[in-house]
């Protein structure tokens, strides 16, 4: 029985396998983008600025009775798209799963190195900011 | 004098550059990331790879057969070098590791020997950050202030501020020969007549100047030019400082250790004379000769040749980008060579540059190291296209070409 964060990793996956073309690839990502609602301006906080990127992206998370749930935004519709990906994958799933995450559908979607051969991109700088503040969340909840 | 062949022929020229011919993403390579760094020929290739296939030895110390032929051939080098700048003597010629450690190398001195608390630091708001926080580090130091001469709207140096940003303290002048960022070519003329004027020193930041047109330093009467092998078809890792050499002799040394010394004790040390002075340690051979044959590829080119071929790509360039519409240039300046530097209206730089570059097309995206020009202009960045001799009005049209992908992409 696959969990939660594999099935909707495998989801990721398989939309993207049927895209033969990087074209459609990045309409794909850019359809993701445009779905994903804009963080207000009061929550692009300095707080929620992930550094290491070319583009700035904000990322707020909170813990919500046991899940945990992200939202974010960015100035790159590209950039914008990875984020909603990950916001897919690991919203509402508990911080430590979310903390102890193996995201293979970055890899598998081929996300990294074809859609966005940049280091620029963020999207480890995402991903760790991300497990950091689950982890932080998961402590909380334990302590 | 004209023959009857082209003076520049850019078909055959491609052919001097191994990686021109590389495929990205399955489809020809478009480099317009020259501002950032340019492809090496063959001869400055075949020039290292024979370095240590032939010659290693290290220089300056041996007695033995090779040693003696690298240091001739190194000198040799540095001879090349000055004559590329036409600086008057190779003894004004010092190797560094590329502009950004030449100019910590005069920021160092300067605060060493030259600043003193209420000396004024003039910088512009053109650099690239290399040529502002070595000076923000010696002010730091010293007690000097940073005054910035800014530029105009359009991108272009304000001379018209000269008068009032360049005052009797003003120790140096610290200016870009071209901006990295917008292309900007500077009015170093007046910029050095106004240092004259108060007494002060001149460094120009000729990493962008030197690929692209001749540079004659005595001409441009600055005291300090530097500039990198690197962005002027020859290796990383090697730069140059050209300083005139009654500056040279007043600065202190770098760093210490070998090769810099004339002689060692536990009390004292004295230092070599000029430019031994500034060369800590065991040089950069290769790179030295590396650098020296892209030199003599470069003069056997024809430096004004390649000026014009250039200045023709940049018009061609900005031509072709108005004609796209929807395209915002950042910076206009009334001189440019080489770099375009613009937005797709509507589009986040960092969007534009990575589907161009699945389109095999590479540019610069982002802050350019230059984050004061960027904010001037209330961008977060740009997308900069950067032209070098090698360069086509066939991949400028493939750019505009992959423009207009992007925009039906993301339209």
């Amino acid at each position: 029985m696959p969990t939660e964060l594999d099935a909707r990793q495998q989801a990721i996956v398989d939309e993207f396998a049927m895209l033969d073309d990087w074209m459609l690839r990045y309409q794909h990502l850019i359809e993701h983008a445009r779905s994903m609602p804009e963080l207000p301006e009061a929550d692009r906080t300095d707080d929620a600025l992930v550094r290491g990127c070319q583009s700035r992206v904000w990322i707020q998370t909170r813990d919500d009775d046991g899940r945990f749930h992200l939202a974010a935004d960015s100035e790159a519709q590209i950039v914008r798209g990875l984020a909603s990906l990950l916001v897919r994958a690991l919203d509402g799933l508990p911080p430590r799963t979310v903390a102890e995450a193996d995201l293979w559908f970055v890899r598998e979607a081929g996300l990294s190195e074809h859609l966005s051969p940049n280091r620029a991109n963020g999207l480890d700088a995402m991903i760790r900011r991300i497990r950091q503040e689950a982890a932080a969340a998961s402590v909380d909840r334990t302590a | 004098m004209h023959t009857a062949t082209a003076p520049f022929d850019v078909q055959r020229i491609r052919a001097d550059f191994p990686i021109l011919s590389r495929e990205v993403h399955g489809r020809p390579l478009v480099y317009l990331d020259n501002a950032a760094t340019t492809q090496k020929p063959q001869v400055v290739i075949d020039r290292i790879a024979r370095y240590y296939a032939e010659e290693n030895a290290n220089v300056h110390r041996g007695v033995h057969f090779l040693s003696a032929e690298g240091t001739e051939a190194f000198e040799a080098a540095r001879a090349t070098i000055a004559g590329f700048i036409g600086a008057p003597s190779p003894r004004e010629v010092v190797f560094t590791r590329g502009t950004t450690e030449a100019i910590n190398l005069v920021a160092h001195g300067f605060a060493e020997a030259v600043l003193r608390e209420g000396d004024e630091i003039v910088v512009t708001g053109l650099e690239h950050h290399a040529n502002i926080v070595p000076w923000q580090m010696a002010a730091e130091r010293t007690g000097a202030r940073l005054r910035v001469l800014p530029m105009t709207p359009e991108g272009d140096l304000d001379t018209s501020r000269l008068g009032e940003v360049l005052t009797e303290a003003t120790r140096i002048v610290c200016v870009s020969h071209t901006s990295n960022a917008l292309g900007s070519v500077s009015p170093l003329r007046e910029v050095t007549e106004a240092a004259r004027a108060v007494g002060a020193a001149v460094l120009v930041d000729g990493a962008q100047a030197t690929p692209h047109a001749p540079v004659d330093v005595q001409a441009l009467g600055v005291d300090f030019f530097v500039f990198s092998g690197h962005k002027t078809y020859g290796p990383m890792g090697i730069g140059v400082l050209w300083g005139r050499e009654a500056w040279l002799d007043r600065l202190p040394p770098y760093q210490g250790g070998g090769d810099m010394i004339d002689t060692v004790t536990f009390e004292r040390t004295t230092y070599a004379g000029l430019p031994s002075k500034f060369e800590a340690g065991t040089p950069n051979v290769a790179g030295v000769l590396g650098l020296a044959a892209a030199v003599d590829y470069l003069t056997r080119l024809g430096m004004e040749h390649v000026a014009t071929h250039e200045a023709d790509l940049v018009a061609y360039a900005v031509a072709q980008l108005e004609a796209l519409g929807g395209v915002r240039f950042i910076g206009t300046p009334r001189e440019r060579a080489s770099a375009v530097s613009f937005l797709l209206e509507g589009l986040h730089p960092y969007d534009t540059g990575t589907v161009l570059d699945r389109l095999g097309i590479a540019v610069r995206t982002g802050q350019h190291c230059a984050q004061p020009v960027m904010d001037a202009f209330g961008v977060s960045g740009t997308v900069r296209a950067s032209f070098a001799l090698y360069n086509t009005r066939d991949e400028i049209d493939a750019l505009c070409d992959g423009l207009r992908q992007v925009r039906d992409l993301f339209g």
